[in-house]
């Protein structure tokens, strides 16, 4: 069945991919597989880091096309920065996603590319934004993106809870990737985390053998 | 939530078109587009399945019934067009029946998932039609068998199908083990397709649950409002 069929020859190369981001008691957690393939017959990458710190405690997380991604990101990026000069304080977390969503929105016809962002800031704290395909905005709890992530809807929505400890978080974005990878062809390698409190950033990293591992057969 | 799922590039995808003054209820087929699945037990299996039929856009039917009986143990759950399905098990219920006769002897599970994969393979270019085959024998006990699109046969302790069935491959990873016992394959069921019918358009209605074992067929339905309900977000 053709039904998630990713047009990446005409793109180049796609991020076929699972992405994922989850506000906890005090941070937020964002996380991606690390797969690059082309048109889901060759993977062109096997560790490539799907997170992108666009500011100190802001990432982001890609999916569609990756030229595309990380085009929009690198003007997100300047942007971004040259905002947060003139405002003399860090940016907000919605700052740089509504960045992200004019690049999106306003070059919608020749862009493929999505965004979750998430960060935590001094106003509202811990936050994840999503940036769809079109150039929408919205605000979300948790939120999953990318061919992987249809499977691993009904887990997501059965096990998230508001208000989980950073270990349990981990531990539910760490089972999620591990699930879509498990099940989605272009998906896959290493698991990427980032976790972002008021006190900092963490980057954590699961390599394949180390992912949990679910009656595999 | 919307905006998740459009991430995923759709090619080819037309915003609108001059179709769109006509109703799609007057052009698309019947299908079940749909959430069907079963689990083996030791003793016997369990099945489950939505009840939504749709014709495009328009709900034909909100309270089908997709778990149809072939023989006294063996049942079937049909997901893809509505008339393929209906008419490959009104073949094969025949086809079994007779055989049953010709043993003078209940049929086997497997015998009921080769028939209909015969079917089903012979006649792939025109049917589409994705079929769990689930029962109880004498021989094997409970057995699942998996019938998908173009006619493959695999039997497997636990299987998802139709179109709602994606969403819930991670859920099924890890909450399925084996060694469950008949209330704990029945929960697991409920709360999958409950979890399915939340995120698919064409699942949706109540959920109709049935375990099939030595002592025979228990039928029970999960109205809307009953249906398993997890932290939204």
């Amino acid at each position: 069945m053709e039904k998630h069929y990713t047009d990446s020859k005409v793109k180049g190369v796609s991020t076929g991919t699972t992405i994922l981001a989850a506000i906890f008691d005090g941070g937020v957690v964002i996380g991606s597989d690390s797969r690059a393939s082309i048109g889901g017959e060759y993977v062109s990458s096997k560790t490539i880091n799907k997170v992108i710190q666009v500011h100190d405690r802001i990432f982001c997380c890609m999916a569609g096309s990756l030229a595309d991604a990380q085009a929009v990101i690198k003007s997100a990026k300047s942007h971004l920065s040259f905002h947060s000069v003139q405002m003399e304080s860090p940016p907000l977390v919605i700052a740089a996603a509504s960045i992200l969503k004019e690049l999106c929105y306003k070059n919608k016809d020749e862009l493929q590319a999505g965004f979750l962002t998430a960060g935590w800031d001094g106003k509202k704290g811990p936050q994840v934004y999503v940036v769809s395909l079109g150039g929408m905005l919205i605000s979300q709890q948790v939120t999953i993106g990318g061919s992987g992530s249809t499977y691993i809807y009904g887990y997501v929505d059965a096990k998230y809870k508001p208000n989980m400890t950073r270990e349990e978080c981990l531990q539910f974005a760490t089972n999620a990737l591990a699930l879509a990878m498990g099940r989605d062809n272009v998906s896959g390698g290493v698991a990427h985390l980032v976790v972002i409190t008021e006190k900092g950033v963490e980057h954590v990293v699961v390599p394949g053998d180390k992912l949990p591992r679910f009656n595999d057969e | 939530m919307a905006a998740a799922a459009s991430m995923m590039p759709i090619f080819g995808h037309q915003i609108s078109s001059k179709n769109d003054l006509v109703p799609d209820w007057n052009r698309e087929e019947v299908s079940t587009g749909t959430t069907i699945m079963a689990v083996e037990y030791d003793g016997g299996v369990v099945i489950g399945a939505d009840s939504r039929t749709t014709t495009g856009a328009y709900i034909a039917n909100r309270v089908t019934d997709k778990l149809t009986r072939i023989h006294d143990r063996i049942y079937c759950c049909r997901s893809g067009s509505a008339a393929d399905t209906q008419a490959i098990a009104e073949v094969v219920s025949y086809q079994l029946g007779f055989h049953s006769v010709e043993l003078d002897e209940p049929p086997l599970v497997e015998t009921a998932a080769n028939l209909f994969r015969a079917s089903c393979y012979r006649y792939r270019e025109e049917l589409m039609a994705g079929i769990l085959v689930a029962g109880w024998d004498r021989r094997k006990g409970g057995q699942v068998y998996c019938v998908p699109i173009g006619g493959m046969l695999v039997r497997q302790p636990v299987a998802v199908g139709g179109s709602g069935s994606t969403y819930v491959y991670g859920f099924m990873d890890s909450n399925y083990k084996p060694g469950l016992n008949k209330d704990q394959c029945l929960e697991l069921t409920a709360s999958a397709l409950s979890l399915a019918m939340e995120r698919d358009g064409s699942s949706g209605g109540v959920i109709r649950l049935a375990s099939i074992s030595e002592d025979g067929v228990e039928r029970r339905v999960i109205l809307g409002d009953q249906l398993p309900r997890f932290s939204t977000h």
